[in-house]
Parts: structure tokens; C-alpha cells; sequence
């Protein structure tokens, strides 16, 4: 069973999205994601500066298996990533929802962030899909 | 067995598998107005015995010619042990065959193919080929644009001693997605870019191409290109002639940090004129660029047992896998021709080729040396040059060179269309395979034609004293 936690929210493309005091966002992939991927060998992060829209591909993941796009939650500026991804892209295996974040984004809009879906449909929908 | 595997009777079982009632139906989403109507240009089939004759006919018109033209093809001797093993039947195949770990051999001979590239250019790694040196150098104007983050203009600073057809496929290619190739002109005393021409404040942009030596056969001054490029955030891809990487500096030590995507036409390595083709493109870059790189790249591994292994790798940005976002639409590589790429390279060895790469330089200024004598033909450009030289003519150069044809010489390659600026010129080249007989044969022929040229012309004539 992936585990999902409570105090964060999801994508239906699996991105997990936790909101930070300073009212931006940190984004990153969920344990289900990671699973279904398999061992990450490679991340191409987002530039700091980039602007996405919701839904835009910002990011990709590539695993032994498969290079898949990472969508962006919301609208808004990319302000941090993990460079720690670039010698250890493998922390998104280990380490999904701490050290294996993605990126950080500060949202246009702040109240977007409680539109997203919450830990409860996730594991709903996950659950479905398995 | 036949070679098409389809029956009649495949063909109709499968129909009926998927309830359909012909192969057309499978097209019929497509509409009308985007289907060729037949292909009215496609003479009918003819048998062996007919082909075979009009082949022979047709190879008949190119050999036995003396041939002094280079302009991207160059005429190199090929050891014989070359094609020897290339069409056993161990290699003798278009195409690495699926699951591609099964063919060792196929894999580990691309393997040693990307080791000697990466090495002659001095790049981290290589591809395992493209299909000529034109589509590579649009594949890196694409890997470029992709690869620059820094940069989000998709403007390409390409010279105008870049391959003229270069150019043009590489437009082809890039014009629809959006990138702008814009022109920087040559310095018409050099015929290379001049570093000091160049702007102090260029604009964003994505890459800089330099290719050397250019297509004047001049060599560019390519680490202050390199400089310039880099300390305005732009890329550097390298056109290179792969021959003469033996004795030039090679693009990954260029500059101060040396070019980031060399690319170029493999021809010269171990493949035969043959009218203008089968070649193969070769791409080389750094290490942090290679998930950008286009086409298969062969790894070297070990397996369960502790035994070295080799086995396609980064196959993640491919199209099997990432369909319309893969890094590119190249999703093979020329393998027969690399094939034959590696064993000229492994039998010539470093020493072989610098050898070869020296013997075309010194014929080369032995043949313009020679030329320059005679009257009214002058060498244009004053700077060093590979193997290659433009030549200014006081004739017009059609007639010098259908009178050459008829002499069974092929005297070189105008530039008439291209370079209209460069008058009656034309682009000469002598490899390793020309002797001094044969420089003579040219110059004398030329001698002779030039004077009957001149005295037709005169619609006087002299005075007897």
C-alpha cells in the first residue's frame, strides 16, 4: 500500500503539493508514482524564473523504464528546485515527499492551492486505478 | 522464403481478423485531398537482366573520371579489408536487428564506432550515426535549441562557409518548428568569419555554428568563435571533417572550453563516392548534454555473470517510449556504413589517418601551387586551408569545366550559384589519392583549355610581327 500523507495535497497525475508558510508551494512525485516508475536514473528540473501554467509539463522523470512529463498543479513561477536531483535523482525513490521534492513554485493565485484534490481522494483514486 | 513476409493469404486473414475489407480501408481516415494519386513518375518495374544493364551503363558515366571536386564528398583510398568485412554476412545488414542485445557483435562494433568519435573530436560521447552530415547538423540545431535553457530565442547564428546544402537542409528541417537560421557573413580576404566583425551586443541567441575547415576548405579561427559565443550564453556546434581532426585541433579543445555538439558527414571515413550516397552523419557532445542527444547510443556493461555486455542505453528519450515528446524522430542508425566507419578507422589507426590527413594538405597546396601559374587563374583567401582552396578564373567557369569534363577531369565545383559575389570560382580539392602526375594532367589540361578559351574570345587577331 503507497503511502499518502494527510497533510498534503495531490494531482491526478500524481504530483504531491505541500503548502510552505511563505504562501508558495514545494512539488514532487508520490510514492505511488514512484513505485510505478521504478528505479529514477535521470530528472530535468524546471529552470528557477520559468513560468507554467496549471497542466503544463515542467518537468520530466526518467527511470530505467520510462521518461515521464511532471505536470505542473498550478499557475505560477518556478522559485527553487533540487539540485540534489541532478547527482541523486534516486532521493525521489528513497525519500518521495521530503528529500525528493522537485521543485518550489509561487502560486499566482493563493487560493488555488485548497482546490487541490486531498489525501483521501487521492488514495481513492489510486486505489481505483490499481 | 519470401523476402515480403505478407501473403495473399496473411493479408486477408488479417483483414478478417479485424473485420475489414481491404487495405484501403485501413487509410480511409485519411482524407482525399492529402493521398497521392499514384506516382506517375515511377517507371514501370523492369527484370534483373534489364536493371543490371542500366546500372552498369549508369556507373559507366562516372568512372575512369579524374577527380579534383570535394564540396562535402571526398575521394579517399579504402583499404580493401574494408568492404572485405563490411559485407560478410555477420554485418551485411541496414539495420541492427530487433532486440538489438541479441547482436554482440552489431553492439559492441558501434560501441568501439562512438569510442574512436569521441576520441577524434575529444567529446565525452557519440551517437551511434545519423544519416548524413546536412540532417545531422539540423539534428543539432535542434539538440541545441532544446539543450540551451539559458537561451529561449531559437535564433542560430549559421555563416555563409557553412555547406551550402547544409544550410538548406538544416532550414528544411528547422524552419517549421519555429527556428530562425540567420546568416553571418564571411570576410572576403580571409573567406572566414572574422572574430572582430562580429557584434559586441548580438542579441539573445541559441548557438553559433563553425564549421571547420569551412566550406572554402579555410580553417576558422575557432577559439575566439568559441569565446564569443560562450560569453554570450550561446552554444558552439562544430561542422567538422572528420580526416581533419588527424592534425587539427579538435572541437571539444577549442577555445576555453571547447565546442558543446560537433556533428558532420562520416563519408570520408571508409565510404566510396558512389554518385552522392549512402553516407552516414556523426554527432558527438558532453556528457551533460547527452539526454538531448538524438538517435541510439550503445553502452558497454557487464552482466549477471560478471561478463562485459553491451546494450542500448537512454532509450527513455526515444520514440518507442516518449512518442511525440522523444528528443527527436531519428530513432536508428547508419549502421553499414559506420561498420565500414570503424574497421577504415581500426586499420589506419591514429598514425594512418594523420598520415592520410598530412598527404591531403601537401597534395592539395602541390595542386594550387601548380594551378597558380597559370594564366588568369588566381587563388582567392589568404588564410590556411585543409585540403580544399577556391580558385578565381578570368573564363567563364561553365566552359572551363564542361571542356575539363570532355577530358574525362572533374575540375572542381562552382560556385556561381552560391557565391555569386566570388565571380567566375570555383571550390578545388586534391586528397591522398592524387599524384603528381595527376596534378599535372589537370594543370596542363587547364593550360590548354584557358588558351583556347582566350584566343575564341579575341574577336581580333594579333598582328603577325
Amino acid at each position: 500500500m503507497s503511502n499518502v500523507p494527510q497533510e498534503l495535497r495531490y494531482t491526478k497525475t500524481h504530483e504531491w503539493i505541500s503548502l510552505n508558510e511563505d504562501g508558495s508551494v514545494t512539488v514532487g512525485i508520490t510514492d505511488h508514482a514512484q513505485h510505478l516508475l521504478g528505479d529514477l536514473v535521470f530528472v530535468e528540473l524546471p529552470e528557477v524564473g520559468d513560468t507554467f501554467a496549471e497542466g503544463d509539463d515542467c518537468a520530466v522523470v526518467e527511470s530505467v523504464k520510462a521518461a515521464s512529463d511532471l505536470y505542473c498543479p498550478l499557475d505560477g513561477e518556478i522559485i527553487a528546485h533540487n539540485e540534489a536531483l541532478a547527482d541523486a535523482p534516486e532521493l525521489i525513490n528513497q525519500d518521495p515527499y521530503a528529500e525528493g521534492w522537485i521543485f518550489k513554485l509561487q502560486p499566482d493565485d493563493s487560493g488555488a492551492y485548497d482546490a487541490l484534490m486531498d489525501a483521501d481522494a487521492y488514495s481513492e483514486l489510486i486505489a481505483e486505478q490499481d | 522464403m519470401p523476402f515480403i513476409p505478407h501473403t495473399d493469404n496473411d493479408v486477408e486473414d488479417m483483414l478478417r481478423a479485424i473485420g475489414a475489407d481491404s487495405i484501403e480501408d485501413l487509410f480511409a481516415e485519411i482524407p482525399a485531398k492529402l493521398r497521392a494519386e499514384g506516382l506517375e513518375a515511377i517507371p514501370e518495374a523492369i527484370n534483373e537482366m534489364d536493371i543490371s544493364r542500366l546500372m552498369r551503363e549508369r556507373a559507366d558515366q562516372d568512372s575512369r573520371t579524374l577527380c579534383f571536386a570535394g564540396a562535402g564528398a571526398y575521394e579517399h583510398h579504402i583499404p580493401a579489408a574494408v568492404w572485405e568485412l563490411t559485407t560478410r554476412g555477420e554485418f551485411y545488414t541496414a539495420y541492427t536487428p530487433y532486440q538489438a542485445e541479441a547482436s554482440q557483435g552489431t553492439l559492441q562494433l558501434l560501441y568501439e564506432y562512438q569510442s574512436m568519435m569521441a576520441s577524434l573530436t575529444a567529446m565525452d560521447v557519440s551517437n551511434a550515426s545519423l544519416y548524413d552530415g546536412a540532417s545531422a547538423l539540423a539534428e543539432a540545431v535542434l539538440m541545441a535549441v532544446r539543450a540551451n535553457r539559458k537561451s529561449k530565442s531559437k535564433r542560430i547564428l549559421m555563416p555563409r562557409t557553412v555547406h551550402p546544402d547544409y544550410r538548406r537542409v538544416a532550414n528544411n528541417i528547422v524552419r517549421n518548428q519555429g527556428i530562425v537560421l540567420e546568416e553571418l557573413d564571411y570576410d572576403r580576404s580571409g573567406g572566414h568569419i572574422d572574430p572582430d566583425s562580429l557584434p559586441a551586443d548580438p542579441g539573445d541567441f541559441t548557438a553559433l555554428v563553425i564549421p571547420q575547415p569551412n566550406f572554402f576548405g579555410v580553417l576558422e579561427e575557432v577559439d575566439a568563435l568559441v569565446n564569443w559565443a560562450h560569453e554570450h550564453g550561446a552554444l558552439v556546434i562544430a561542422v567538422v571533417n572528420p580526416i581533419s581532426l588527424a592534425i587539427l585541433t579538435p572541437p571539444g579543445e577549442w577555445g576555453e572550453t571547447g565546442a558543446d555538439i560537433v556533428c558532420g558527414e562520416g563519408q570520408p571515413l571508409g565510404a566510396p563516392l558512389s554518385s552522392g550516397g549512402p553516407y552516414f552523419g556523426f554527432m558527438c557532445c558532453r556528457q551533460s548534454f547527452v539526454r538531448q542527444m538524438p538517435g541510439r547510443i550503445i553502452g558497454r556493461t557487464t552482466d549477471l555473470e560478471g561478463k562485459t555486455g553491451y546494450t542500448l542505453t537512454l532509450q527513455a528519450r526515444e520514440q518507442h517510449i516518449r512518442r511525440s515528446k522523444a528528443t527527436s524522430n531519428i530513432c536508428t542508425n547508419q549502421g553499414l556504413l559506420v561498420t565500414a566507419a570503424t574497421i577504415y578507422m581500426s586499420l589506419l589507426g591514429a598514425q594512418g589517418l594523420e598520415r592520410v590527413a598530412l598527404a591531403c594538405h601537401e597534395n592539395s597546396m602541390k595542386l594550387l601551387a601548380a594551378l597558380g601559374e597559370t594564366q588568369g587563374v588566381s587563388k582567392l583567401f589568404n588564410r590556411p586551408l585543409f585540403h580544399e582552396a577556391v580558385l578565381q578564373f578570368d573564363l567563364p567557369v561553365a566552359d572551363v569545366m564542361r571542356a575539363l569534363s570532355v577530358q574525362g577531369i572533374i575540375g572542381g565545383v562552382s560556385l556561381a550559384e552560391d557565391y555569386p559575389e566570388l565571380g567566375n570560382s570555383i571550390l578545388i580539392c586534391a586528397t591522398e589519392t592524387k599524384t603528381e602526375a595527376d596534378i599535372e594532367t589537370y594543370t596542363a589540361s587547364l593550360k590548354r583549355i584557358a588558351m583556347r578559351l582566350t584566343a575564341n574570345r579575341c574577336p581580333v587577331q594579333p598582328k603577325m610581327a
